[in-house]
Parts: C-alpha cells; sequence; structure tokens
C-alpha cells in the first residue's frame, strides 16, 4: 500500500520544501536590513517584468533545463553526476572548434554541427568517470568532481595557449564567423509580429533545450533503453537478473548525461557571447543539481525549476544591481531548495506520511 | 637551484599543506564513521569568514579561532541532521553546504562590512603570528641543518604545529583508543557496532562534529595565519583536494599526512613558477593545478594500488524492528 496518494509525494512536498527554502531565505533578506517583499517585487519586476527581463530568465532557464536534464538522467540510474560543469567547458570547447574551423553556410547547419560536437565534447568527458565507476567501482561523485577541476584547467590551458588571438591579452578564443549567429527571440518573432527586446539573448537554443526535455521523456518512459535505466536505478541486482548489463547502463546513461550536459554551451557559447571565454559556465552545472532535484527528475518538473531558476539569476542579477542584497544570495537561496528537496528531503516527508496514514484509518 | 630556494619551496609547502591536512584528518573522521563529507570546502570558507570576522572586530586571533569553529561545527551540524537524523543523501548535503557557504560568507561580509565581500585586513593580534623556535636563530649558521630549523622547521604559526600534532593524535585515537575501534567499526558494520549496545547516531554525530572542529582550524588558518582576512572564495577547490588527499591516503593519518604534503609541494612550485621549462619540453602551469585531481583518479581506478572507502560509507543506518 502507498502510505501517500501521487500528488502529495509529486506536487505537495516540492511545494513545502520550496516554501521552507523561500521563508529561510526572506529571513536572510530580513537579516541584512532589506524588506523580503520588495525584494520579491523587485525580482517579479525585472525578471518577468518586460520581454527584455523574459529574455534574460528564459536564456539562463535555458541553461538550467540542459544542465538538470543531464543531472536527472544520472539520478534514474541512481548516479550523482556533478560533473556537469566539466562536460559543459568541454562541450563549449567542441563548439568553439567547430564555430571557428568549419565553414558554416548558414546558422541552421551550423546548429546542428555544433550541437552534435558540443554534445560529443561533454559525453567524451563523462566517459571516463562513467567506465571507472563501471569497471573498476571509482566513486562517480568524487571522479567527477575531480573532472570538473581538470576540465577547467585544461580549458585554462587552451583558451591561453592554442586559441587566443595573437595580440589579445584575454583568455578567450576569436569571434565565431557571422555566419554561425543563432538568431535571438528578437529575431524569431520578429515576422510574427511580436515585438521582443532586442538586448536579451535567448535564442533558438531555447528551442532545442524544450525538445532535449521531450526526447529525455520519450527515452526514460518509452524505449527499452530507458526502462533498463529505471530498472537499474531502482535495484542494481534486481536489473542485474533481469539480464540488464550494469556496465552498459552505467555507461550510457553518464554518456546521456554528459551529452546533455554539453548542449548547454551551443547556448551560452555560440547562442551569447559567440565565443568561448574562460568562465562560460558559471556555475550552470551545479544549478542542475538543485533543478533536477525540485523537478523529481521528471522533465516537466526540470523544465518548471529551470524557469524557476531563471528567474532567480535574473532578478537576483537585478536586486544586486538596485539594493544591497549581493548577488550571492542566490546561491544561498539554491544551496536551500538543493537543501530542502534533496538532502532534509524525510524531514518533510515523514510527518507527512504519518499525516496520510491516520487521516486513512480514520476513514477505514 | 640552489640550497635556499629548495628552502623556500619547502617552507611555502609546509604552509600551503596545513589547510589541506586540516581538512583531510576532519574527512577522514567522518568518512571513517560513515559519512560521506564533500561538504569540507564549505565548512573551511565558512570558518574563514567568521574567525576573519571576528579577529578583525575583537582584535583578537584566538577569539576568532573559536568562531571559526563555531561556524564549521554549524553546519557539521546541519550536514548531521541531514545525513544522520533524517537518512538524507549525505552527497547532496554536502552540495547543499557548499553553496550556503559560498554564498552566506558573501552576503554576511557585505552587510557587516561592505567591502565587496571581503573582510578588513588583519594585522597584529589579530592574526597568528609566526613563533620562532628556541635557537633558530643562533643556529642559523650552522651548514645545511641550521638554516633547515631556522627557515623550514622554526617560523610557523601556532596552527601549523597543531596541524602536524594532529597526525599522531588521530592515528593513536583511531587505532589505540576504544572510541577510534568503535568510531571505525561504525564506518564498516554500523549493525554490529549497535548489536554492541553502542550507540551509531552518537558515534557518528561525535565523527561528524569533530570533522567539524577541524575544518573551522582550517578555515581560520587560511583567513587568520596564511592570509591576513578573509576574501570571497578564499578556500579555492582546497576542500576538494583534502577530498582528493583523503582517497590518496586510503583513510589512513600518516599517509594523509604525506598525501597532503604533496599537494602542498606541487601547489608550492605552481606558485613559484609559472611555466617549468625542461628544456626539450615545457610543463604548463595548468598541468601542476590538475595534478591532483588525475593523481586521485588513477589512485580511484585502482592502477596503482586500490583505494577501497569505509564499508557502509554514504548509507544511512537505519535500526531493525
Amino acid at each position: 500500500m502507498e502510505k501517500m496518494p501521487k500528488w502529495a509525494d509529486v506536487v505537495l512536498i516540492p511545494l513545502i520544501s520550496l516554501l521552507l527554502a523561500a521563508v529561510l531565505s526572506a529571513l536572510v533578506i530580513l537579516a541584512i536590513g532589506e524588506d523580503p517583499w520588495a525584494a520579491l517585487k523587485m525580482m517579479v519586476q525585472g525578471a518577468l517584468g518586460s520581454t527584455y527581463g523574459w529574455g534574460y530568465t528564459l536564456y539562463y532557464a535555458t541553461n538550467f533545463i540542459f544542465t538538470g536534464l543531464a543531472v536527472a538522467v544520472a539520478f534514474h540510474a541512481r548516479m550523482f553526476n556533478i560533473g556537469g560543469e566539466g562536460q559543459a567547458m568541454l562541450g563549449g570547447l567542441g563548439v568553439a572548434l567547430v564555430c571557428l574551423y568549419m565553414p558554416w553556410p548558414h546558422w541552421t547547419v551550423a546548429v546542428i554541427g555544433a550541437s552534435v560536437v558540443g554534445a560529443a565534447f561533454g559525453a567524451a568527458w563523462a566517459a571516463l568517470p562513467a567506465w571507472l565507476q563501471a569497471k573498476r567501482g571509482s566513486h562517480i561523485v568524487i571522479t567527477t568532481i575531480m573532472f570538473n577541476f581538470i576540465a577547467s584547467a585544461l580549458l585554462n590551458y587552451v583558451l591561453v595557449n592554442v586559441l587566443r588571438p595573437k595580440g589579445s591579452m584575454d583568455p578567450a578564443t576569436a569571434k565565431f564567423p557571422a555566419a554561425t549567429h543563432l538568431p535571438t527571440l528578437h529575431e524569431l518573432l520578429l515576422p510574427l509580429g511580436i515585438k521582443f527586446s532586442k538586448a536579451a539573448p535567448a535564442n533558438v537554443s531555447l528551442l532545442i533545450a524544450l525538445a532535449a526535455c521531450v526526447f529525455v521523456w520519450l527515452l526514460i518512459w518509452r524505449t527499452r533503453l530507458g526502462y533498463e535505466i529505471r530498472a537499474f536505478g531502482h535495484s542494481e541486482s534486481g536489473a542485474k537478473y533481469a539480464g540488464i548489463s550494469a556496465v552498459k547502463i552505467t555507461v550510457v546513461a553518464m554518456l546521456i548525461s554528459g551529452a546533455l550536459a554539453g548542449l548547454m554551451s551551443v547556448n551560452t557559447t555560440m547562442g551569447e557571447a559567440e565565443r568561448l571565454v574562460l568562465n562560460a559556465t558559471e556555475g550552470a552545472g551545479f544549478i542542475g543539481i538543485a533543478v533536477a532535484l525540485m523537478g523529481r527528475s521528471h522533465p516537466f518538473g526540470v523544465l518548471l525549476a529551470a524557469i524557476l531558476f531563471g528567474f532567480l539569476y535574473q532578478g537576483g542579477a537585478e536586486l544586486a544591481l538596485w539594493t544591497n542584497i549581493p548577488r550571492e544570495m542566490i546561491v544561498v537561496i539554491q544551496a536551500l531548495v538543493i537543501l530542502f528537496t534533496g538532502a532534509l528531503d524525510n524531514m518533510v516527508r515523514m510527518p507527512l506520511e504519518k499525516l496520510f496514514l491516520s487521516l486513512r484509518r480514520k476513514e477505514g | 637551484m640552489d640550497y635556499m630556494t629548495i628552502l623556500q619551496i619547502l617552507d611555502s609547502t609546509v604552509r600551503l599543506a596545513v589547510p589541506l591536512l586540516l581538512a583531510c584528518l576532519a574527512g577522514l573522521y567522518s568518512e571513517r564513521a560513515g559519512i560521506f563529507d564533500i561538504g569540507l570546502e564549505g565548512k573551511m570558507l565558512a570558518a574563514a569568514f567568521f574567525s576573519g570576522a571576528v579577529a578583525a572586530v575583537s582584535g583578537s586571533a584566538w577569539l576568532g579561532l573559536l568562531a571559526g569553529m563555531g561556524a564549521s561545527l554549524v553546519l557539521s551540524a546541519l550536514h548531521g541532521l541531514a545525513s544522520i537524523t533524517f537518512r538524507g543523501n549525505q552527497l547532496i548535503s554536502g552540495v547543499a553546504v557548499n553553496f550556503l557557504a559560498a554564498g552566506m560568507t558573501v552576503v554576511v561580509a557585505q552587510d557587516w562590512f561592505k567591502q565587496g565581500g571581503r573582510t578588513p585586513s588583519l594585522s597584529g593580534a589579530a592574526r597568528f603570528e609566526p613563533i620562532t623556535l628556541p635557537g633558530a636563530e643562533a643556529l642559523r649558521d650552522v651548514p645545511i641543518l641550521g638554516p633547515l630549523y631556522a627557515e623550514l622547521i622554526s617560523g610557523h604559526t601556532s596552527l601549523v604545529y597543531i596541524a602536524f600534532a594532529c597526525v599522531p593524535l588521530t592515528w593513536w585515537a583511531l587505532y589505540r583508543t576504544r572510541f577510534g575501534l568503535r568510531l571505525r567499526a561504525v564506518g564498516e558494520n554500523p549493525a554490529a557496532v549497535d548489536t554492541a549496545g553502542v550507540s551509531v547516531v552518537g558515534l557518528r554525530y561525535a565523527a561528524v562534529a569533530i570533522c567539524g572542529v577541524l575544518c573551522g582550524i582550517a578555515g581560520a588558518y587560511l583567513a587568520t595565519a596564511l592570509q591576513a582576512g578573509f576574501v570571497k572564495d578564499m578556500t579555492a577547490g582546497r576542500g576538494y583536494i583534502a577530498l582528493a588527499a583523503l582517497i590518496f591516503a586510503k583513510w589512513r593519518p600518516w599517509y594523509a599526512l604525506l598525501a597532503t604534503l604533496l599537494f602542498g609541494l606541487l601547489q608550492a612550485i605552481a606558485l613559484r613558477y609559472q611555466n617549468i621549462d625542461l628544456g626539450a619540453i615545457t610543463i604548463p602551469v595548468q598541468v601542476m593545478d590538475a595534478l591532483p585531481y588525475i593523481l586521485t583518479v588513477v589512485i580511484l581506478a585502482g592502477f596503482v594500488g586500490k583505494a577501497i572507502p569505509p564499508r557502509a560509507g554514504g548509507e544511512p543506518y537505519v535500526k531493525e524492528r
């Protein structure tokens, strides 16, 4: 017998956790002498009050959809891929190489090429930790953390010593050719007669992110591979007994996860910066953890959580601009969300389960 | 390279190895008791800020140290609550602790000092001063050994000597006391410890608390001894290097000393020489930066001796009914 109705598990618990995180965040804002209500209003105004705000919110959300899906796919196989950051960095390298050294006739072709190579680079960066986990039992969390640092050193080396144009002091690649420019929402919506802010960086990669959500949903719940991944995640020994190869599932799930993280760089590197810079990922790989936890590893949940975090990011930037609340407040909120939806999940769950059980007993 | 240069590099190795060593021993207690802790970084960072802040306000480095340990203990308690009491995912809890510290330190620093997320510069009694060991100056002129004593062994802050004393102390506590035996047992087979009538929860909380104290010293060392004050993100991944060192050391105290000294040496070399010119090939500084992590992956892969973590690590203990 289920202890709780499904809606409580899927909707009620995340909402309570989110509420707890919000209350604590409000207390922190109160403690540093600012008004939480005014701060919230400013965030809503800044992030959702104009197409400019929406453009930034959706731009950030695009990143978080990719990294959130990456973490979610690994979660389904009961693996914690903390290396989205490094995989996205390598994805950026792949995208940069493709954009700089391949002659692209039009962005439609370029975006396909860049996506494929970005995903391949991200997957490649996840491959070794996956293989080590599957074959040698090296803990994937530790190896992916290490690979984040190795990726950042590698990227640093490549940007400073190899890809940096002659005479430039900035550790970044040259600007990508104009043919690889991805249309922004402004350019996409103009033919439809919708006026969207010109300055905002949200671009066509948002559509790729939405497609990725559908792809992950199909993969996890509508394919044999997805079934095997979920079976493996529920019970490793059970899956083995059913003839599912642990090595195959571990490696394949991590490759998909890494590829999704790598895809993020199409948005940041090709869509926004149009060159590869040092800190292109800006911690989005880690936010993917919070997004996947909040979205309960379901693509639709990930989408909603990603938009929420996009809102927090853009709203937080506005706060830092107009009030004394520094940008790092977002990191605090992010930490509280991870804490309550992830680590302290049982704190909310246990009393609720008791409540539902006692309610049911009364009925019976 | 002359003798004095080598001594200077070794001296800076010791300075850079100390926070790694303290954090590594902190992780050792926690993980030996079966609680994975990837929140070492966050605890150090929180301790660095609060020790820097209290030292700046009170003018006493020792009060700062206490505040740092307190801050780190609070985060430890949070980690314990999530991973022991509520049996949550220890890795996710560690990630949360890291982000909480990274965000809160800057938010609070900005509110208190309004200097862009740093504390005021510390000087005088607000910092731990180097201690000159007896006879260091008198013996300086003795060839070879004199400079070794004066440069390398003498002239560190008290926290450095405390950190090195923690190594034999940890060895003794883990392998020669009843508490240590139980602590190791609870990381391997908590059910057996429970059957023997010893509280699994109590032991694990104790281990997590010791971890908090040691991370607190490590953070205080960063802000009030190694540098003069707290700056944003000043731990700069040291918590993760300590984690790497812990695996490198296969969860043993003396090996932890060797591993952290090795990683400290790598940092010291990277700090002193940007690129190392070996004639035919040049080793870029990024290789030195990445080397601790690469070495750890190699060790984890089990190609050079296998690192086997405590068996019950990462798994919450559910009492049988």
